[in-house]
């Protein structure tokens, strides 16, 4: 037979040995960059082999330049990617090999993720400024997430309203603008329909939100309960334009939409985008008078993590004081991090959209996770309430 | 003048030494004739190779993934990583220990619920008027494009083509800032006057029709051109001299011959239009329901692998069975057209 194809030809060795060369030339050229813009000021740290760190996160959930100074300081490479739904990373994560080293999921979720094996033993050796975060807040966390082994907590967030000031007043003069009458009172939302009402895609948060409304416990799975719900969501569902978990920030801003059921950074980014575009629109966000329900993000590390030094270090520089403040400053989420306190600015510390007075805080109640059949119900229920069906 | 002609000759000759390099490279890289030589030895080769390297894609890239669906879609979920049961369960040490987890109930779960088929039969009507929409306009585009001059033809294909060199999802995203609201043609027609108040364009079902006619134009055009292009023009001659009037012609000679054409186009357009995803997400109301939405709650909302499988298992039977019998019903009155 003849030999076709001769593995130890010149011309062979030859063709590997280049390509080997430039496979390397290349490999080298790509890790040069981030070597030379640290070598200024790099910290010595514990780090991986590979300088390189993917993170995913929700989106509009992070200072601008909290990377890139990051970056700068520990010469590690940092792939930054986004998500707007929970949904999206459970299923991520559930498949494995997502490529990720840090994630932030909600607690609710988180919780059901650790049940699943999905996440690394968080090392505490490594995570330094642990200190300065508030016990209360990690005791909440470790609701979800027994003794703290997994997960630390990066922000969290309240539901309420955001409304266009102007419009709304103008539309319905003696607007109940403090409680979700607003949105789930039939009566007010059909006056709202054409400036446009958004809900958030988030099942799980609206409906606790629907029973604080009818005065029922927010995280019952009594199917009865879920029944009820649904009965007040349809009411309302020919008024509502959207149900979508990160458009109704743009919408707000720029005057598309008059009321959204919305997370409290997510309204105030929105403010803050139509201050800083002059174009006249007045937002603002209230928490109920009903109460509502608060949700603490948490990070945590894949088990299959390529990197999982590198993401403890990013994890402890978040925790930094002056980090985690500018981060706050900039999305307008409360951190649970008492030592950046100091570092707030006084617009963001004393805001009660922010950090809610300790009457309304009262009033917020944690969401938990729920049972598999029960989810199934929800989800059913969710999508009649989409299609209106 | 000769030196630039000597610069632009060597840059040529440095071209093709660089192509036939790379050439080069790559047939010591992939080992065809090892590879060649292998299948020569089972009896394949020549035109029997050619033909069995489709099937050998559509083996690695559609059966076995299509296979891998189909096992999950009769499991069941558990909190897990993957999130659920495996097929087959070793009990024990020994063989006879193995426990076949099959239920077949994720199947009977969508006849249970209206939700699945109510959703398939919508899928099925906005694919079915979006396809007939795309070769209601496709149609004519392909006949001029067909009927123009050659050194056209080639410029005007090549703008149908063009669109494709853009990102399909940044081209959706570009329809939400030119039918919102606030967007480019509201703002165009509020300043000619036309309309005094915007228009609700963007979440409304003429927005989904928008999205996929403009998506899938291209892939009804395409076919249509192809089979209207090599048509005899002497037909229609002939049609005109025996006194046929041209919008007969049109339909008793034009249409059938181009019938190839407008079943190749209309496939292409309404088996990916019904598994839509992306486009009625987008630019759709809240109120649709697609069965690619209803895959993705089942998906990512219910983290119901098994009967998000089961869903696409469905969808793929529905699909291609029909299908399966019109080719079938062709090729036979093929042969009887033949004979």
């Amino acid at each position: 037979m003849t030999v076709f194809f001769r593995p130890h030809s010149l011309l062979v060795k030859l063709v590997w040995m280049t390509l080997a060369v430039l496979l390397s030339a290349c490999s080298k050229k790509e890790a040069a960059p981030a070597q030379s813009a640290a070598s200024a000021t790099v910290v010595t740290a514990v780090t991986d082999d590979e300088k390189v760190l993917n993170v995913y996160n929700w989106s509009d959930y992070i200072a601008d330049d909290t990377v890139k100074n990051f970056e700068a300081k520990y010469g590690v490479k940092v792939n930054y990617d986004v998500f707007d739904s929970n949904e999206l990373v459970e299923t991520k994560m559930l498949a494995g090999s997502s490529g990720y080293d840090i994630v932030v999921p909600s607690s609710q979720f988180m919780e059901r993720q650790v049940k699943a094996g999905v996440f690394a033993k968080l090392d505490k050796s490594l995570l330094t400024n642990i200190g300065n975060l508030d016990p209360a807040t990690l005791k909440q966390v470790a609701m979800y997430d027994p003794g703290n082994e997994h997960a630390i907590p990066y922000m969290w967030s309240t539901d309420g309203i955001g409304y266009n000031v102007d419009k709304v007043k103008k539309l319905i003069p003696d607007a109940p603008l403090d409680s979700w009458a607003l949105i789930f009172d039939p009566k007010y939302a059909a006056k709202l329909k054409d400036c446009g009402i958004s809900i958030l895609d988030a099942p799980s948060d609206i409906r606790s939100i629907v029973l604080i409304y009818l005065g029922k416990d927010p995280n019952s799975q009594n199917p009865e309960d879920l029944k009820l719900a649904e009965a007040q969501l349809m009411k309302i569902r020919p008024y509502v334009r959207k149900i979508n978990s990160s458009q109704y920030i743009e919408d707000l801003a720029n005057g598309d939409l008059c009321v959204a059921l919305g997370y409290n950074g997510d309204v105030l980014q929105a403010r803050d985008r139509a201050f800083e575009a002059k174009n006249g629109i007045n937002i603002a966000y209230v928490i109920p008078k009903e109460g509502s329900i608060v949700t603490i993000d948490t990070m945590v590390i894949p088990a299959d993590a390529k990197h999982p030094k590198n993401a403890h270090l990013f994890m402890n520089y978040l925790m930094e004081p002056e980090v985690a403040a500018a981060n706050s400053n900039k999305v307008n989420y409360a951190n649970g991090n008492t030592a950046s306190e100091a570092f707030l600015n006084e617009s963001v510390k004393n805001d009660p959209a922010v950090y809610p007075t300790a009457e309304i805080k009262a009033k917020l109640t944690p969401e938990l996770s729920v049972a598999d059949d029960y989810n199934r119900l929800l989800t059913r229920t969710w999508t009649r309430f989409q299609t209106g069906k | 003048m000769k030196l630039e002609q000597q610069v632009r000759a060597s840059r040529v000759a440095g071209f093709s030494a660089a192509v036939q390099f790379i050439l080069q490279v790559f047939h010591y890289i992939v080992p065809y004739h090892w590879v060649a030589s292998r299948l020569a030895r089972w009896g394949v080769k020549g035109q029997r190779l050619v033909v069995a390297l489709p099937y050998l894609w559509l083996l690695l890239f559609f059966f076995i993934p299509f296979l891998i669906v189909l096992k999950i879609s009769f499991s069941l979920t558990q909190l897990s990583m993957p999130p659920y049961q495996p097929l087959v369960q070793w009990t024990g040490e020994q063989l006879n220990q193995l426990r076949l987890n099959i239920n077949p109930g994720n199947f009977q779960y969508l006849w249970q619920d209206s939700l699945y088929l109510d959703a398939f039969l919508n899928s099925i009507k906005v694919a079915g008027i979006a396809t007939l929409i795309t070769l209601l306009i496709g149609y004519p585009m392909a006949y001029a494009i067909a009927r123009s001059s050659v050194q056209w033809r080639g410029v005007l294909m090549m703008m149908v083509i063009l669109p494709f060199w853009t990102s399909f999802l940044l081209r959706v995203y570009a329809w939400i800032g030119i039918l919102k609201n606030n967007g480019l043609l509201n703002n165009f027609l509020l300043w000619l006057g036309v309309i005094d108040e915007p228009m609700v364009m963007l979440q409304t079902n003429f927005a989904v029709y928008l999205g996929i006619v403009y998506s899938y134009l291209p892939f009804m055009i395409m076919p249509l051109y192809a089979t209207l292009e090599k048509m005899d023009l002497t037909l229609l001659e002939a049609a005109k001299d025996l006194g046929c009037r041209p919008l007969r012609a049109f339909l008793t000679i034009t249409v059938p011959l181009s019938m190839p054409g407008i079943v190749a186009g209309c496939m292409l357009v309404f088996i990916p239009a019904v598994g839509e995803f992306v486009i009625p997400s987008l630019l759709g109301p809240s109120d649709s329901l697609m069965i690619g939405k209803v895959l993705w709650t089942e998906f990512f909302n219910n983290r119901d692998w098994p009967v998000a499988s089961a869903v696409a298992i469905a969808l793929l039977l529905v699909l291609v069975v029909p299908m399966v019998c019109f080719q079938r019903a062709q090729a036979r009155t093929a042969e009887a057209g033949e004979a």
